[in-house]
């Protein structure tokens, strides 16, 4: 009833192209961030921090990465967690080797070597597409986590490539308390967020869209395919570097290669499949969905045993947890094929006009 | 003002193009004078699509010259045509289903773009203004074909009809020098045929474009090309005004078949 947006017109075209056009998306997006940076840490436990609310917004970043190259530029890509392997290694290796480089430099820096790599196993997307291209992607999975194991020089020589993350100093502050890191990564999750939602509504977003629909008349219209498809691949690795690097330094402080292993970056692609292809909010909702959603059942299932006493011990109880969170994505998936983000879509456009029905 | 023919800016000789043992179009030539509208005719699988695809780049022809302005181009990709002005339609549409009319008619202007991918990231500098001053050209051509309702619709959703339209659109977005219209009548009712003729002809006579048309509908053809070009079976059998080509017995033997 109060979602309208009658009465707000818009005279110039910069109004028009505003990312949340409609006042009532302004004022919600304005109360979510307020309660993000000021609420959250007023009230959430150290365990709220450091087991959900700093892994989700990490995840969302490595799924926003991948949202980038599969559901905006059409390139699907298995190699996620191998990406966010070279932004860990890498902002560990700069912290390390240059005296007094600035840590969120290194976080750059590791986004930056990923995009690198990235760019490398993205080449053979220029001549194989699809399914082809997923194989192809495996090999930087592998590739990556074994040169991570091979080459001891990149975990300072530590056994079996363990490293553990440097202190987190910024401006002679040391983030060291779960809240601390949160803060941090929200703000570094923010500003990359608001980025790709800027590229893919500008230019660079219209190339990827145009050469996932249709790459014949993306090129005749004058899009490099080529360059398109690799910077594609330059932005998602930056996006999954920079959260490989939040992975090591925010949330677990210590990670060996085998961390970076296929079930991750699996874990990721079913966030923006469940979530949303070629959606940002999406990539946060599948996030969400995928991490917290085990979480839940966590805790309601021994308490709904419990009160209606049912005789169950703790295997069983893990196992039907599994089968009810397989059954809730074909759930969903079957409901909404384009993800939960479409979902909302849909809700907000019914809600616009409730209470008629057109 | 009365429209001007000009000079010769495309002139095609002896272009020939092979797939294989196949022989799709073999020892054509022809030219395209600036402000014509210039078709190409012939029955199913004479080429024609195969002459757009070499003029623009998808195709490259085993022989002969394409002289554009007076310059011979060798070896050319869609998008460096693209950038001398060259824009076209697609038999089959072939628009950006996922994206809303306008993002498509955009991607039309994203060679006079320049902002840096970090200015795009922040929306900051170029970016911002680029994004506004080529919206303005974009609400031109919108304004301009009469699709102002469905700027905002992904034009997967559109009826058949109106694709084609924005398809027209994204490609005079481009504000090419050239434009080339693969079918864009094809499958129309009569009442969005003689929209698409009016826009065509309006193109031509408002902004001088030159135009390259392939088109099935004999009416439509000789109604508005200055000129035709008839292919069949890859060669070139007839050249000229509309009535000429008309009376060209080999022309007529194509189409309707000879007497043995």
């Amino acid at each position: 009833m109060f979602y309208r947006e009658a009465g707000q017109f818009k005279t110039s075209y910069g109004a028009d192209q505003q990312i949340l056009p409609i006042r009532q998306d302004r004022i919600g997006m304005v109360v979510l961030l307020a309660v993000a940076f000021l609420g959250v840490p007023m009230f959430a436990s150290e365990y709220w921090f450091s087991a959900i609310l700093i892994p989700f917004l990490i995840f969302a970043l490595a799924a926003l990465g991948l949202n980038i190259l599969t559901g905006y530029a059409g390139q699907l890509s298995l190699g996620s967690a191998a990406f966010m392997a070279v932004g860990a290694y890498a902002a560990y290796n700069f912290q390390l080797r240059i005296e007094g480089i600035p840590i969120l430099v290194s976080f750059l820096l590791g986004g930056v070597v990923a995009a690198g790599v990235g760019i490398l196993f993205g080449l053979p997307s220029l001549r194989i597409k699809g399914f082809y291209l997923a194989v192809a992607t495996l090999a930087a999975q592998f590739f990556i986590v074994w040169c991570l194991t091979k080459f001891p020089w990149l975990s300072n020589n530590s056994s079996s490539g363990v490293i553990s993350a440097q202190k987190i100093i910024i401006f002679g502050h040391e983030f060291n308390s779960p809240q601390d890191k949160y803060l941090l990564v929200l703000g570094i999750v923010v500003v990359l967020a608001l980025a790709a939602k800027n590229l893919v509504r500008g230019n660079v977003g219209r190339s990827w869209m145009a050469v996932r629909d249709m790459d014949v008349a993306a090129e005749v219209i004058g899009f490099r395919i080529m360059r398109t498809k690799l910077t594609a691949f330059a932005v998602s690795s930056f996006y999954c570097g920079v959260a490989g690097a939040l992975y090591a330094f925010c949330y677990l402080g210590s990670v060996e290669p085998d961390g970076f292993s296929l079930e991750l970056s699996f874990k990721i692609l079913f966030m923006i499949i469940i979530g949303g292809v070629g959606s940002i909010l999406g990539s946060f909702v599948g996030a969400a969905f995928i991490l917290l959603l085990p979480v839940l059942l966590d805790v309601l299932l021994p308490a709904l045993s419990e009160t209606l006493s049912l005789p169950v011990d703790g295997a069983s109880i893990s196992h039907i947890q599994t089968m009810i969170f397989g059954a809730l994505i074909m759930f969903f998936l079957i409901v909404e094929p384009h993800g939960l983000a479409r979902l909302w879509q849909i809700a907000k456009e019914k809600l616009r006009l409730w209470p008629f029905p057109h | 003002m009365a429209r001007q023919i000009g000079e010769v800016i495309v002139d095609l000789q002896n272009i020939s193009l092979r797939f294989g043992g196949v022989k799709a179009l073999t020892d054509i030539s022809f030219n395209i004078r600036e402000h014509e509208i210039r078709s190409i005719i012939g029955p199913n699988g004479a080429g024609k699509s195969s002459m757009l695809n070499v003029i623009n780049g998808v195709y490259h022809p085993q022989e002969g010259k394409i002289i554009y302005r007076g310059e011979e181009r060798r070896k050319m990709e869609p998008y460096e045509a693209a950038g001398q002005g060259f824009a076209r339609t697609f038999q089959n549409i072939a628009l950006f289903k996922g994206m809303s009319v306008l993002d498509n008619l955009m991607t039309g202007r994203n060679l006079k773009m320049k902002a840096t991918l970090v200015e795009q990231a922040f929306f900051w500098g170029r970016a911002r203004n680029e994004e506004l001053e080529h919206r303005k050209k974009v609400e031109e051509v919108i304004d301009f074909l009469e699709i102002q309702h469905i700027r905002k619709t992904p034009v997967g959703r559109l009826p058949y009809g109106l694709q084609k339209r924005v398809e027209l659109g994204r490609a005079l977005a481009a504000e090419p020098n050239l434009l080339l219209l693969d079918e864009p009548m094809a499958g129309m009712n009569v009442e969005e045929k003689q929209d698409m003729c009016r826009f065509i002809l309006d193109v031509n006579d408002q902004f001088g474009t030159t135009i390259v048309l392939i088109e099935h509908d004999m009416g439509v053809v000789m109604d508005i090309s200055d000129r035709v070009v008839v292919l069949d079976y890859g060669k070139k059998i007839g050249d000229g005004v509309p009535d000429e080509v008309k009376n060209n017995p080999e022309v007529i033997a194509a189409y309707l078949g000879t007497q043995h």
